[in-house]
């Protein structure tokens, strides 16, 4: 097979930055075969591939890149979806570059192996020639309850079902998917992806309950009661957080959740054709320094918004986003003001807000987080005239169904206190996910749900 | 699919549902809510529950005709579906050691006042009730309302039944014979609950009011329907919708409801214009969904 010594990875094609920024269509546009075979001929087959164990999965990285620059593309989905069971969404949202693709030799010398582009290839090629449904095992008899529809969830589900127990999962909104759906903007993941990871959990033999919310339509002690063997918790870090400074109830201030599930789930960008409005003003502030304040401010440019501002206390280097996500947010315009916290929101007499009140900030000495402490600089307060702000300054557990359900230790930040394969301090209970480690990532909750249901499959087997 | 299994008009604009909704039903308790949505890319909205059955599985809901969702609500008929009944949400109210109670409700407001009272008078607990409405066609559950008050009191703006005056009138005069209660809720239009609290303010009297804030979610996740009770940030889906009416802050309460008027404006003309009969200005009634 011949090698591609090029240092850097083959070019994604994406929608130009001038287009996508009035537009929800996908960002990046995905490899085409020839792309993909050229991409996948720089990895050099490592003896001892430092990817792998970058990958809270494991994905058999470089076999899978074998096979596609052999083109034998249906053995290569084959390869990833042996540990990772939603290849077409971590292809798109992973943070490769601190995982599979740090640990890259190519690394060193130049860009490594575009390792994500090219998962996400297969797996897009595969959804285009129709999923096969594997072969199911023998159905066991037995019932797990899964609440919540995110990747944690997701995973867990199939991963049961293809051990053949009769899963059921249960999820609050209308919709499943979690924060795939209501939080990942359109542009980022095409919610049809998601729809389609769900129906191929679906094939597999799962129940996907809508409209339930657990804690208050039924309970833990309720799914036991129903025969259910063993209960999965993921669902999620679903609280808002606000920032405690005055003015934050006036008109036009939004949790990120808020807002995305309004412009994702309920899709206000339709709005009248649906039901669901949102209000984008011309000038928007989004406060926060994460993936979710990028996604929040590039969906405000999309909605419309003249000059759309990140509101960031520390510096660029601090930033926990994804650097292609700030890149591409950079790239469509939107403005970046670092060492900046707001101190307090400004309204107007009928209560909309008029302006956002800032302070600037300077790095002090480093934090518990290790990041350098962001100080303020006395008298540099400024005013910044907006008419939107978006809180994206992270979120916490949702207590709906912690509190109502006994016998759950919880940690001190109120998540719920999990081992490594997810058991919980109740028996017959296993929690994973954002409800595990505080928000994370995609691909940390599915790692979670599969250890789950790999440890739930054990129990069940010894409980007989 | 949830299917509607009865329709009453009970005044023009208000109408009760009686909803085929077991595991809804199963859990209800005085002071919940559900959110449901009509059908794909409807809006989610929160209505209180009226009234529930366990054992038949049903829960009432009440609601008014005032944006363009209650309004194409209105429209359907008892044998249609809607697509989602989620619930109950919100924090059930308890009253563990009340001997007497007043129930204060306008408008709208006494169909969520109702289970409030039912329970309490099943409890043994002594019920005044005070209702009221703008005329006496717009006036709801009276009947149930007397079921379960022992001195039930009605008002209509107009006077066209009852005394004439405002709800608050009554509440006013009682306070002001010196009757004493254990508690006081208050349930209707936001303006009513504040006039409502800052009445019964003086006299120290634990008084309870219920809000309805616009949501999305309803389980805690958007914060959309965030209100401030005592200075504190409250979310009224999961720490309400209940509150100690002395503390809300009406003010805020009311602004905020206003935020989508523009686009409940834009909403209602388009469904106006999509749905009005030309020819005689009604409302056209819903073609059978699907689920038929």
């Amino acid at each position: 097979m011949p090698l591609n010594k090029s240092k850097k990875k083959t070019p994604m094609p994406a929608q130009k930055p001038e287009v996508r920024r009035r537009n929800f269509q996908e960002v990046a546009l995905g490899y085409t075969e020839e792309d993909a075979v050229n991409e996948a001929q720089r990895c050099l087959q490592c003896k001892k591939p430092g990817c792998v164990q970058g990958c809270p999965v494991q994905v058999q990285i470089p076999r899978f890149i074998k096979y596609i620059a052999e083109r034998e593309f249906e053995k290569a989905i084959e390869v990833i979806k042996q540990t990772n069971s939603l290849p077409a969404v971590c292809g798109r949202v992973c943070p490769q570059e601190e995982q599979c693709e740090k640990r890259c030799v190519l690394g060193k010398m130049g860009d490594p192996v575009g390792i994500g582009r090219l998962e996400r290839f297969v797996a897009d090629w595969e959804r285009a020639r129709g999923v096969k449904t594997p072969e199911l095992p023998p159905r066991l008899g037995k019932k797990v309850a899964v609440i919540g529809s995110g990747p944690a969830s997701l995973t867990c589900a199939g991963d049961l079902a293809k051990l053949g127990y009769d899963v059921t999962v249960f999820e609050a909104f209308h919709k499943p998917g979690g924060v795939l759906v209501y939080g990942i903007p359109e542009f980022r993941l095409p919610k049809a992806i998601v729809q389609e990871e769900v129906d191929f959990i679906k094939k597999l033999g799962v129940e996907v309950k809508t409209d339930m919310v657990m804690g208050k339509v039924l309970t833990v002690d309720d799914l036991f009661d129903m025969g259910y063997e063993a209960v999965f918790i993921g669902t999620g870090a679903g609280l808002p957080k606000f920032m405690g400074i005055p003015g934050e109830n006036y008109l036009g201030v939004y949790s990120a959740n808020e807002f995305l599930t309004r412009i994702n789930l309920m899709q206000a960008y339709s709005f009248p054709q649906t039901d669901t409005p949102i209000k984008v003003g011309k000038k928007v502030a989004v406060v926060g320094g994460g993936n979710v304040a990028m996604d929040s401010a590039r969906s405000a440019l999309r909605m419309g918004a003249d000059e759309v501002h990140i509101v960031y206390r520390r510096s660029e280097e601090e930033m926990p986003a994804r650097r292609e996500e700030f890149e591409n947010a950079k790239e469509e315009g939107i403005i970046f003001d670092f060492l900046t916290n707001p101190i307090r929101i400004i309204g107007d007499e009928k209560g909309w807000v008029k302006g956002i009140e800032c302070i600037r900030m300077q790095l002090g000495e480093p934090d518990a987080s290790g990041r350098r402490r962001p100080v303020p600089i006395k008298g540099s307060e400024f005013t910044m005239e907006v008419e939107t702000v978006v809180i994206a300054i992270g979120t916490g557990p949702n207590p709906l169904l912690i509190k109502a359900t006994e016998g759950l230790e919880l940690n001190k930040y109120g998540y719920i206190a999990a081992d490594e394969d997810g058991k919980t301090s109740r028996e017959g209970v296993w929690a994973g996910g954002d409800i595990v480690t505080g928000a994370a990532t995609v691909i940390l909750a599915m790692g979670a749900g599969k250890k789950a249901a790999a440890s739930i499959h054990e129990y069940l087997q010894s409980k007989k | 699919m949830f299917k509607i299994l009865e329709r009453k008009d009970l005044a023009p604009s208000i109408k009760l549902f009686v909803m085929d909704a077991p595991l809804v039903a199963k859990k209800a308790k005085p002071g919940q809510f559900v959110i449901l949505r009509i059908r794909e890319g409807g809006e989610r909205i929160p209505l209180t529950i009226a009234d529930y059955d366990a054992e038949k599985g049903t829960v009432t809901v009440v609601f008014q005709e005032v944006g363009k969702t209650t309004r194409e609500l209105g429209t359907l008929k008892a044998g249609d579906s809607i697509q989602d009944f989620v619930g109950p949400l919100g924090v059930p109210v308890e009253f563990p050691h009340h001997k007497k109670v007043l129930g204060v409700g306008g408008g709208l407001g006494v169909a969520p006042l109702y289970p409030k009272l039912k329970m309490l008078h099943e409890q043994g607990v002594e019920v005044v009730s005070i209702i009221g409405a703008k005329t006496a066609e717009m006036l709801i559950f009276e009947e149930e309302m007397k079921a379960v008050s022992d001195r039930l009191y009605v008002c209509t703006d107009d006077g066209s039944k009852g005394r004439h005056g405002f709800v608050t009138v009554v509440l006013k005069e009682l306070l002001e014979q010196g009757e004493k209660f254990d508690e006081i809720i208050i349930i209707g239009p936001p303006i009513l609950m504040k006039i409502g609290a800052e009445i019964t303010k003086p006299y120290g009297i634990p008084t309870m009011v219920s809000l309805n804030p616009i949501m999305v979610d309803g389980t805690g996740m958007c914060g959309g329907c965030r209100v401030s009770v005592g200075g504190e940030t409250k979310f009224a889906c999961v720490d309400g919708p209940a509150f100690d009416g002395h503390k809300v802050d009406f003010d805020e309460l009311m602004k905020r409801l206003a935020t989508y008027r523009d686009e409940e404006k834009i909403s209602m003309d388009k469904f106006q214009e999509e749905h009005e009969c030309k020819l005689t200005g009604k409302i056209k009634e819903a073609e059978r969904n699907a689920a038929e």
